[in-house]
């Protein structure tokens, strides 16, 4: 159950502050009204998106023990606001936290820095705001707050791969329904779930300069699906997916050979809007893919 | 003992009839698998109900199918826990696997809704494959096909000795994961690139594919890596969505050995007509010089690499980075993105010596590059997932002492 203050060591991720920054502005925002103080890592550094990995596996388990290491010594729990970057990070903290030779190895050069990382120290953990969301702040906290239910609004969640799956690795042993947190959160805002093919899939982003036709194709085909569900939006918490599925919409649309034109929410958004707050201050009216029709769903006047 | 409702996905080629669903009734203990409980339904109520099974034990890899949506193993899933599954589906959705009519759940029914202990199992024969009979698919025109792709047998070179080659039993743990594999087709049934593209070689082929690229008796590694970058469906196009991971019943994790396959035909500085290299390249570099993403940046240098120090954009480069650039000019005219933030190079660095820590980082991994395989090296204090042979005990050993065994 919720406790009364939660402050947590904030990583926002390099998209929330680079092509997606309305995420950033949106969970600031969200943060002050829930009551979550955010005490931003801004020295920490990318988490590698399984790319850097793909080139150096030791490199990445190192850079993210940085990260870990730097959240540490706030003494606070690690939260942030991406799932690749959950995922990303669940894997580099998997091997850390498996043997402690390779950790003791890693930490060699963190040293130098005046930094370790240590397994379980004060009960670490790095959890998705989503998780956070749900585990420590609380479903019915988070009912208590709504200002302006979401009555009425159709929502897909979209959860991104990373934080799906591998399901072994990221916790699904002790936390069965993460995968189902999305619908959870939606429902408890007063919204209504739409179910559609595409929730659990893949946005296609990663190989979207390496094989941009399969990429746009998956963002095409979920986003076609959920309209053809009866979605008024979708809601994501990676902004990798909302990259996918709302900068690259227009032409995922040409991909898939349809009209397309569906507003896709960053989880706080869809959160600010059912705490009260107007959708101009969570960056709403900076998205590609317009959402003025969740607008005019929620306060029943064309926007 | 305990009742469940499975719903099958059957097709009956000769009926000339579409696919249609059918439930059925069945009666067994929750401990017993999926597949149990189709071979009672076709015992107890239609014998025409077609599923290949062998061993039942998960050692065959012949019961392929989808339970709740999971590409799985019939026999490896157990009825009770795919009970469970369904049943929390459907609290939290509203709506079966294979319901498509009225996807949309009102206020309020959350709670209620799904908690009843009758909630169909669904069953579909796997993906990605054409379905021959109720859940038997065709391996041949996609699977098999697809592995054949990768010359699936070793390619030595010089005389072969005159009994069999020796190797030291270290050097082949590396493929041990990749052995393991029983071609049970679960990990294709999941691929979410081969839904979008059916020409991917895919993860049960590309697993395989490492199975020889990392066999020290194979000859041909250069030749094999060359080959599975050069083909625009080959390495590069995994999209890194893990689907292949959760499927697989036996631990193989393709997407794993896909991601080695890529490390090391990176290594070897192979390039791919996908530009799969470069965007590797150009991201790890960002990072060392930036701490952040500059995302203007990595697009640019995905696409061309060297811009801006020896100027050689290909074909590919210059086609994509038109085609991009209606992407990049709808945020700039919403303000979503400012323009300092597309122009490559102007992105920030860490503040406060915090990026000479990364440099510091990247220097010390660059001497070792280790990789840390958890299939074979296991948690700390547990058993070690694979023995390659009986007595070979592992896992507590410090990492740095294993690092030369099998790397």
């Amino acid at each position: 159950m919720a406790s009364e203050n939660i402050r947590v060591a904030y990583w926002p991720g390099c998209v929330s502050r680079g092509f997606t920054p309305e995420l950033h502005g949106s969970m600031a925002l969200v943060a002050d009204r829930l009551g979550i103080e955010l005490v931003e890592l801004d020295r920490a550094n990318c988490c590698g998106a399984g790319v850097i990995a793909e080139h150096n596996q030791e490199l990445a388990d190192t850079l993210n023990a940085r990260t870990f290491a730097l959240a540490q010594q706030t003494g606070l729990a690690m939260m942030n606001i991406c799932s690749t970057c959950q995922g990303a990070q669940s894997e580099c903290q998997q091997r850390l936290d498996a043997d402690s030779a390779y950790r003791a190895h890693v930490n060699e050069v963190l040293s130098g820095q005046g930094l370790s990382y240590e397994k379980d120290k004060d009960g670490f953990t790095n959890k998705n705001f989503l998780w956070l969301l749900v585990e420590d702040y609380g479903l019915d906290k988070l009912r208590s707050q709504v200002q302006r239910p979401l009555s009425g609004l159709r929502v897909g969640p979209f959860y991104g791969c990373y934080i799906v799956r591998p399901k072994e690795r990221l916790g699904y042993n002790h936390y069965p329904d993460r995968d189902v947190y999305l619908e959870k959160v939606i429902e408890a805002l007063g919204g209504q779930v739409v179910e559609y093919d595409g929730a659990r899939k893949c946005c296609g982003f990663p190989v979207v300069t390496m094989n941009r036709d399969t990429s746009l194709r998956q963002a095409g085909t979920h986003v076609g699906d959920a309209i053809d569900a009866g979605a008024d939006c979708l809601v994501t918490p990676c902004p990798l997916c909302h990259l996918n599925l709302d900068m690259q919409q227009p032409e995922a649309a040409k991909v898939v050979n349809r009209d397309l034109g569906l507003p896709v929410l960053h989880l706080p958004q869809l959160v600010g809007l059912a705490l009260g707050a107007e959708p101009k201050e969570l960056g709403m009216d900076r998205h590609v893919a317009s959402t003025r029709w969740v607008q005019e769903r929620l306060t029943g006047v064309a926007a | 003992m305990a009742e469940y409702t499975i719903k099958v996905r059957r097709f009956q080629p000769e009926s000339g009839e579409g696919p249609y669903w059918e439930e059925f009734n069945v009666d067994l203990d929750p401990s017993l698998s999926v597949l149990d409980g189709l071979l009672q339904a076709k015992d107890n109520e239609d014998g025409s109900l077609a599923v290949r099974c062998s061993c039942r034990a998960a050692i065959c890899g012949s019961c392929g199918m989808k339970v709740n949506g999971q590409s799985t193993l019939g026999c490896k899933t157990q009825i009770g826990e795919a009970q469970e599954q369904a049943n929390k589906m459907l609290a939290a959705t509203g709506a079966t696997a294979a319901e498509a009519g009225s996807p949309v759940r009102g206020e309020g029914e959350y709670a209620v809704a799904g908690v009843a202990s009758d909630t169909p199992i669904v069953i579909e024969p796997m993906g990605n494959m054409p379905v021959v009979k109720d859940l038997i698919t065709d391996m041949e025109s996609t699977h098999w096909t697809k592995i054949r792709r990768v010359t699936p047998w070793l390619l030595p070179h010089g005389e072969p000795p005159e009994r069999e080659y020796i190797v030291e039993p270290e050097s082949m743990i590396d493929i041990t994961q990749s052995m393991a594999c029983i071609q049970c087709g679960a990990c294709v049934s999941s691929c979410l690139s081969m839904e979008a593209d059916p020409d991917f070689i895919g993860p049960a082929a590309l697993a395989k594919a490492y199975r020889f690229v990392g066999d020290p008796r194979d000859a041909e590694t250069h030749e094999r890596l060359h080959d599975l970058a050069d083909d625009p469906h080959g390495i590069y196009d995994c999209t890194h969505c893990f689907s292949c991971i959760d499927a697989c019943p036996k631990g193989v994790a393709p997407m794993d050995q896909i991601m080695r396959l890529r490390r090391k035909a990176g290594e070897e500085g192979i390039d791919d007509p996908n530009s799969g290299h470069a965007h590797e390249l150009a991201f790890v570099k960002i990072i060392e010089k930036k701490g952040t993403l500059d995302e203007a940046m990595l697009v640019q240098e995905s696409y061309a690499p060297g811009i801006k120090g020896k100027l050689k954009p290909s074909m590919r480069g210059l086609r994509e980075t038109i085609k991009s650039l209606p992407t990049i000019l709808r945020p700039l005219r919403k303000r979503k993105v400012p323009l300092k933030k597309a122009i490559p190079g102007t992105h920030h660095k860490l503040p406060g010596g915090a990026q000479d820590e990364v440099r510091a980082i990247y220097a010390h991994a660059e001497e070792h590059s280790e990789e840390f395989n958890l299939y074979i090296k296991g948690e700390e204090g547990e058993l070690a997932e694979v023995d390659v042979e009986k007595g070979i005990e592992r896992s507590t050993v410090p990492a740095g002492e294993e690092a030369d065994s099998g790397q």
